[in-house]
């Protein structure tokens, strides 16, 4: 603070505290943050890149603002748009899966939760997924893991160094033994990826649980997660019903598995794209 | 079991039949006779027709026979060997070589407990990270020694706590996927009884996967399931039945490759053979895959997997 503000006259009105709970918040315009619940301009959070100006809370990036967030000039191919969820099981409950996904698909424009393409990171060529929380809960199903999968072996067959940037909350339980084996399917492509030189950086955000971190996720060559990303295998709420005890606050978020060596780095949002073309340059060399 | 009864029911009374002074007499012996048969007509009605959640008890079944138990049975000098080299040993996921008709494997399995207190020891099954690492180094030791391996699957999940977590857990179970998804050793699997999601899978990748009949293999328990669903586990039935989670569903989407069969009633009903039939089926699977040249074997593993998944294309 300069020190000519020190000087500055108190504004002259009783500021009075809005009953934030009951307002209805109109949509599009304004958007309450998650974490301190303040009103927040929409523009002001898509202009910060989602992340909260007053408590810097990381909220979802769609996968499409991924993508424009650290693709060069936002510019980028899109490969496997054409792969459509299916619902082998016929599931239904209250709602059936169908349901679920036309909703889904409504909401995001989105096919599924992932998103693969080709562009370049400050120069560097790269196959990128980006996955969207939005859509379920950015659960990985068969689309996603067939999109991982064939985005694992296009950077094998183009020689390119691959960045994953997962969001969701585990395996989609509507696809049941689909969803689980989708673990083994990506984390054999990435075993074959591993057997070349090129490298692949796991980006994790906000929460990146379950079966997603317990198979392509944790297996980056540099694994970076975003702040107070939720990261882990079991959901703390199953953890606690296991184990009858209250969680530690900070229990399963980034800077707690930074601190258990389970992660290389936490890095805030605005520096992600300088942090993973940095980790580019050590591993592929110079870019012309 | 609820579902079992009936015949709990008419099997007490057939045996206070018998306890009768007059047993011998050709009235009562008639009456045996009859009530034998009901129970074992009963018996036929009420297992062939089992729901998923019914089979889910069986494959929970606490005299259901375990992975040590079928080790014990079907190889001879299985060695268990310890620990993950870097924190510990975990009880609830055994492993070592051992003889199966003279031919070397590697073993590997989840192990429950027999009694509460064993239960305990072994956590019920559920192993921490460093469970699944000691696996990672057995399986390292297959691969060195040419040792086929054999995994049996029989978890309710990856234990769910906090140090599980701290230690790794998610990237535990990973590694396991990837290791095994290029090990270069033929690599059977057969689920005895609970394939409870990842942790069930991080022993699960191989060219052969095998289910007993009444195991039960899923994204998610059950309870888990509705507890999501509609935040009410009393209606994992229901879940249950949507997750299509039992060997017959398995096979018919070409998830695994065969069912074994259990007696009536399941394995704990006629232990000796379940394994005499899971022993064969053993022996035959490591003939043929022997036969397979390594890179071939490992490509057919890739395609294995590489084609699960369904989903449309426009």
């Amino acid at each position: 603070m300069p020190i000519s503000e020190w000087f500055h006259k108190k504004e002259k009105y009783t500021q009075i505290t809005p009953a934030i709970e009951k307002r209805t918040i109109p949509d599009g315009v304004w958007s309450k943050c998650k974490k301190c619940g303040e009103i927040v301009y929409q523009k002001e959070l898509v202009n910060n890149l989602e992340v909260c100006p007053k408590c810097d809370f990381h909220h979802e990036l769609s996968a499409y603002g991924r993508l424009h967030l650290l693709l060069d000039d936002g510019k980028f191919k899109e490969f496997d748009k054409h792969l459509l969820p299916a619902d082998p099981l016929k599931f239904t409950s209250e709602k059936t899966y169908l349901e679920s996904l036309n909703q889904s698909q409504e909401r995001t424009k989105l096919a599924d939760a992932a998103v693969n393409a080709k562009g370049k990171l400050n120069n560097h060529p790269v196959m990128i997924v980006a996955m969207d929380f939005r859509f379920i809960g950015g659960s990985m199903g068969s689309v996603v893991g067939e999109k991982v999968t064939r985005a694992i072996e296009r950077a094998i067959t183009d020689k390119l160094p691959l960045i994953i940037v997962s969001s969701s909350g585990g395996a989609r339980m509507q696809e049941g033994i689909f969803s689980l084996m989708q673990m083994a399917k990506t984390s054999a492509a990435m075993a074959r990826f591993k057997e070349t030189n090129l490298p692949y950086v796991s980006v994790l955000a906000n929460p990146t649980m379950g079966g997603v971190m317990a198979s392509f996720a944790s297996l980056g060559d540099v694994v970076i997660a975003e702040p107070e990303a939720l990261i882990g295998f079991a959901g703390p709420r199953v953890i606690e019903k296991t184990i009858r005890q209250k969680l530690p606050k900070d229990f399963q978020r980034a800077e707690f598995m930074l601190d258990y060596g389970q992660i290389d780095l936490v890095v805030h949002r605005r520096d992600l794209k300088e942090t993973i073309s940095k980790l580019l340059d050590f591993f592929v060399g110079e870019t012309e | 079991m609820d579902f079992e009864k009936p015949v709990v029911e008419l099997e007490i009374k057939l045996d206070e039949l018998k306890k009768l002074p007059l047993a011998e007499s050709p009235e009562i012996t008639e009456e045996v006779r009859y009530l034998e048969e009901q129970i074992n007509k009963l018996r036929e009605k009420i297992y062939t027709n089992l729901s998923p959640w019914e089979k889910l008890q069986i494959a929970r079944h606490p005299n259901r026979p375990r992975t040590l138990d079928y080790v014990g049975k079907i190889c001879t000098d299985f060695t268990e060997l310890h620990g993950d080299r870097l924190c510990g040993d975990d009880p609830s996921l055994v492993g070592g070589p051992a003889f199966l008709e003279g031919k070397r494997v590697m073993v590997l399995g989840h192990q429950k407990g027999k009694d509460t207190k064993e239960n305990v020891a072994r956590n019920f099954g559920m192993p921490h990270p460093e469970g699944y690492r000691k696996a990672l180094r057995l399986m390292g030791l297959a691969e060195k020694f040419k040792l086929p391996l054999v995994c049996f699957i029989d978890t309710p999940g990856a234990y769910p706590g906090i140090e599980a977590e701290e230690r790794g857990q998610a990237g535990a179970i990973a590694e396991n996927l990837v290791k095994m998804s290029i090990l270069p050793v033929p690599v059977i699997v057969v689920n005895i009884g609970e394939g409870g999601s990842g942790g069930a899978l991080a022993l699960g990748v191989g060219d052969r996967v095998f289910m007993l009949e009444n195991a039960y293999y899923s994204v998610i328990t059950p309870e888990g399931c509705a507890s999501i669903l509609w935040h009410d586990e009393t209606r994992a039935s229901e879940a249950a039945k949507a997750l299509k989670l039992t060997a017959n569903d398995l096979l018919k989407h070409n998830i695994i490759d065969g069912i074994i069969d259990e007696p009536l009633g399941g394995a704990h009903r006629g232990f000796e053979l379940t394994a005499n039939v899971l022993k064969k089926i053993l022996m035959d699977n490591l003939i043929e895959l022997k036969k397979v040249p390594v890179q071939k074997l490992l490509n057919i593993r890739y395609e294995r997997l590489r084609k699960i998944g369904a989903y449309k294309e426009s």
